[in-house]
């Protein structure tokens, strides 16, 4: 198909000269510039929002319009030297490297990168999902030639189940303890308001009651046309208010002293790493929730195969797992080894979630700019 | 199966005691007999099925599955059960072919994994599992393993079958070890609607007594008056069972501490003893009337063949400490001084060069003179048997013999651990709850003059003494410090300025063919995180090496192996789901294990 027409082409670029894993993060030699560097550099592409991949104080960002917007939310307005925003299904040429941005389906804004040069095309696609999510726009294939993939869930015992089902679990428990309130702890950056949209599509009409770590951030969903219906931050509720209420909160403070307000709450958890028991046990879930935000066993496989690449990369995850199966497909796969994704988000729940400002590349200087001329 | 299956489900995400209790209780007042017995078989770790084991699970799993990606994901989730049940290929949803299948109910299951044949089973256990969900998979695996690791011990079980009616748990202990699947009277008793169960049995097992670990803390608040001691022997629990049966004949049994019948492996031990009742009690090996190490004691254990070559070269003792049945009377609520005086005479009437004498008690009336004694036991009573002392024990004189570890009545009260500041090498990751984390570690100390130079070679492995938050720090360094991978195992950078030093606290060491080090430590686990330390100046293997002669060297050729790896189960009572209970390659045989659980049980 689409790919071995292309590789006929005179390619004189091989893909490591366009792009190639850093302890910074992935670097294209070609362009001088960075996709989702965990260190301050002169000029970043961002996929998406996330801190593991969104950090601040790089001289020059290039994101979505959102992931600029979210970036500034928690980093505040100077989270970079310069910025520019470019939309879906636009191409920017960066130091003669082509750059064009297509949705992921991770979270609001979440964008795959397509780099292009010489006929080499490389697309890193950051954190993605396929499947439908009313709160982001959804993945899409891009044909290419090397192809560079997250594992977050790359082992055949992840198969997320419909979203819909494990919602269902949550509501029968609100049938059940209507006297109890609900405590879902989910990431504060996307999976909350999921979790928001999934209740409401569920018929769940009561005010949802949120952590002071995600107002602003869902008030900005909802400032992007996202219907999330009636939400308060927790602390202004009254006490006849929390029996059978849902307060959505970041894992990290379901343990905390924060969630001892409520009596004798049911503790949920909406994340992938629910499937397996003992991490559901490691935090004192007592309703494991199995809603991810990225793509399962079945869903890599397939998004992998429908680009149509020669090659793949394989970033952070369970790289050993889908590298092998890879192989087996036919296809040149490595893993890069790339460090530092996926342990600050607090979807991992090994850790509490780092407060953004808390990150010592916040003060990073910002020297660079953006050198390429913008088309 | 359903209900059975949703009701551990729902167990292993309670985290509260009372919760599961409830929930248990709840299950057990729906459901009808049997299949409530046999869940409560399930539960306390009752139900074996000799041709449904888990190599067959491998072998199903293995039929279906790409073994690369099966062993990544087993090492991923750490359970079997769980893996097998997440990776299970689902069948196309069959046509309609009349009603569904209902689901088989767990006496069913039970009936069938039970006396199906080895030959039908494989076929048997596959049609299961296809016509089950995932929870219903996983429960059935979990049945098969034996180990379902849901955070409920076999007390717990037994407090919910108490909370049917007003019997307390020590009641159903007491009859416990007279009944078998599935408990139909036993529930009947519980509800109030049945006779107490009575054993036939004349030599049964009674559940015995555990102590709680002494704290500086709990010490301040005793007198000592009102405690008595006795040295705490580094053997095994033991109790020995002597009762004539119906047609008049001796017969006796011993037992491990958790019921086990260990008469098979110690016929020597059995034959000698001529007394009538029941008594607890240290196993240990006696050479020309001196107590031997552990690592002596180890060598007699788990074997196969009972030689008489061996039954020479390690003869089998009791130390006795308590007595529970007295000729036939049961002495159980009699407080301790009681019992001691019993047993006191009961020792005197054996002959002197028997296989059965007494413990002595230590004399002390402040906690002063404790402290000296139990600092030097030699010193103090032990004399040439000091070596086999790990400590005193200290038990309130007024009290009763009560099955589990109640906190109060009885206190163990080892002596100070030795510590070494030694460099983490390798660390693999854990199973159970540990699953996913970097949490069984393999720490080195230098071979050079000074610390920092030569290299370092690995003396032990723990993986436990942690808190969580530490475990959560540890992994952290671990995946950002690895420089090698073997499979799953990670190498973590170890140089002189570069590394993390663990401060390693251990009961003792002995010598190992199997280390490369050359020494084996017992019982380790990690005390502190040395952050602050550069691991340069981490401890020298010489230093192990003048511990080991300081020691004694009691231990023959070969004993230490695997001593160091085995330790994690001793807590007993809830820490069934602790890191030590995983099944994967890095635990040590069950038999060591069991047999280490049983040295640490007084």
């Amino acid at each position: 198909m689409n790919s071995t027409e292309r590789s006929t082409a005179p390619s004189t670029l091989r893909p490591e000269d366009l792009l190639r894993p850093t302890p910074r993060g992935l670097y294209s030699p070609a362009g001088d510039f960075f996709i989702d560097p965990t260190r301050p550099v002169p000029r970043a592409l961002v996929t998406h929002g996330h801190s593991d991949h969104a950090r601040a104080g790089h001289g020059a960002v290039l994101a979505t319009r959102q992931t600029l917007d979210i970036m500034a939310i928690r980093y505040g307005e100077d989270f970079a030297g310069q910025t520019q925003a470019i939309s879906y299904g636009e191409t920017v040429e960066v130091s003669g490297v082509k750059v064009t941005f297509f949705p992921a389906g991770h979270i609001l804004g979440s964008a795959q990168i397509r780099v292009e040069k010489d006929g080499c095309r490389i697309v890193a696609s950051g954190d993605y999902k396929p499947g439908s999510d009313p709160t982001c726009t959804p993945f899409e294939p891009v044909a290419c030639d090397v192809f560079i993939s997250e594992a977050t869930f790359g082992l055949p015992v992840f198969r997320h189940p419909d979203p819909m089902e494990e919602t269902a679990k949550l509501t029968s428990s609100l049938a059940l303890f209507p006297e109890r309130t609900h405590i879902v702890g989910a990431y504060a950056l996307g999976k909350a308001q999921r979790v928001i949209a999934l209740l409401r599509a569920a018929g769940h009409d009561r005010p949802i009651l949120l952590h002071g770590a995600m107002e602003r951030l869902t008030a900005y969903y909802e400032s992007q046309g996202i219907a999330l219906g009636p939400v308060k931050p927790a602390r202004d509720a009254q006490p006849s208010e929390l029996p059978g209420a849902v307060v959505i909160a970041p894992p990290g403070s379901l343990a905390e002293v924060w969630s001892r307000r409520f009596a004798d709450p049911v503790t949920a958890f909406a994340s992938g790493w629910m499937r397996i028991r003992a991490r559901a046990r490691q935090h004192g879930v007592e309703l494991p929730l199995v809603v991810s935000d990225h793509a399962d066993w079945d869903d890599l496989q397939h998004a992998i195969l429908a680009t149509g690449c020669a090659e793949l990369w394989v970033t952070h995850g369970q790289e050993d797992a889908l590298v092998h199966w890879a192989g087996q497909a036919g296809l040149a796969a490595r893993p890069l080894h790339l460090v530092g994704y996926g342990e600050e988000e607090a979807e991992s729940g090994a850790a509490p979630a780092t407060p953004p400002a808390a990150e010592d590349g916040a003060g990073g200087s910002p020297e660079g700019s953006l050198k390429g001329s913008a088309s | 199966m359903n209900r059975f299956a949703a009701l551990i489900d729902r167990l292993a995400y309670e985290p509260r005691r009372n919760g599961k209790i409830r929930l248990i209780a709840d299950y057990f007042r729906h459901v009808p007999d049997p299949d409530r017995g046999f869940a409560l078989a399930a539960l306390t770790g009752a139900l074996s099925f000799r041709n449904a084991k888990p190599g067959l699970i491998r072998q199903l799993i293995a039929e279906r599955t790409d073994p690369v990606l099966f062993a990544l994901s087993y090492d991923y989730v750490g359970d079997l059960s769980e893996t097998v049940a997440l990776m299970w290929p689902a069948l196309p949803k069959p046509e309609e072919a009349g009603l569904p299948t209902p689901s088989p109910s767990l006496a069913a299951v039970v009936d069938t994994l039970t006396h199906m044949g080895r030959s039908e089973m494989h076929a048997v256990l596959a049609g299961l599992l296809d016509r089950l969900d995932e929870t219903g998979r996983w429960a059935l695996l979990k049945l098969i393993t034996g180990s379902l690791r849901i955070g409920v011990s076999a007390r717990l079980a037994k407090t919910a079958v108490a909370a049917l009616g007003t019997l307390a748990p020590d009641d159903i202990e007491l009859v416990w070890p007279g009944l078998s699947p599935p408990y139909a009277e036993l529930f009947a008793w519980a509800e109030g609607r049945g006779e107490r169960p009575e054993t036939s049995d004349p030599t049964p097992f009674r559940p015995v007594m555990l102590a709680h670990p002494l704290e500086e803390a709990d010490r301040d608040n005793l007198v000592p008056q009102e405690f008595r001691a006795e040295w705490k022997w580094d053997g095994i629990r033991i109790q020995a069972v002597r009762a004539h049966t119906v047609d008049g004949h001796p017969a006796t049994r011993l037992y491990s501490r958790t019921g086990e019948d260990i008469t098979g492996a110690f016929p020597d031990l059995a034959d000698a003893l001529a007394f009538e009742g029941a008594v607890d009690g240290e196993l240990l090996i006696l050479r020309e009337g001196r107590v031997q190490s552990f690592n002596v004691l180890q060598q007699r254990l788990n074997r196969k063949v009972v030689s008489a070559k061996l039954i020479a070269e390690f003869p089998a003792h009791i130390r006795a400490y308590d007595l529970l049945v007295d000729g036939t009377e049961d002495v159980r609520e009699e407080p301790f001084d009681a019992r001691r005086a019993r047993l006191e005479a009961l020792i005197a009437a054996q002959p002197a060069d028997g296989r059965l004498d007494l413990s002595p008690l230590v004399p002390f009336s402040t906690w002063e003179e404790l402290t000296a004694a139990r600092a030097d036991p030699a010193g103090h009573g032990a004399g040439p048997d000091a070596e086999a002392v790990e400590g005193v024990m200290l038990k309130r004189a007024d009290s009763p013999y009560v099955p589990g570890r109640p906190k109060g009545p009885w206190w163990k009260w080892k002596r100070d651990p030795h510590n070494v500041d030694a460099v983490l090498m390798y660390a693999q990751r854990g199973h159970g709850k540990r699953s996913s984390f970097y949490s069984d570690y393999t720490f080195g100390v230098w071979t050079g003059e000074n610390a920092g130079e030569g290299e370092l070679v690995p003396v032990g492995k723990a993986y436990f003494g942690f808190t969580d938050a530490e475990l959560a720090e540890i992994d952290r360094f671990v995946r950002r410090h690895t420089v090698n991978r073997f499979g799953p195992v990670r190498e973590v950078v170890h140089t002189a300025t570069e590394g993390l030093v663990l401060e390693v606290a251990f009961e003792g060491l002995a010598r190992s063919a199997r280390h490369r080090s050359g020494v084996a430590m017992r019982f380790p686990r990690i005390a502190r995180l040395r952050w602050d330390k550069p691991p340069g100046e981490a401890d020298r293997l010489a230093t192990l090496e003048a511990l080991l002669r300081q020691e004694g060297e009691g231990a023959g050729e070969g004993a230490g192996e695997g001593a160091g790896e085995g330790a994690g189960e001793g807590a007993g009572e809830g820490a069934g789901e602790g890191a030590g209970d995983g099944d994967g390659g890095a635990a040590p045989p069950a038999s060591r294990r069991a047999a280490r659980r049983d040295r640490d049980a007084t």
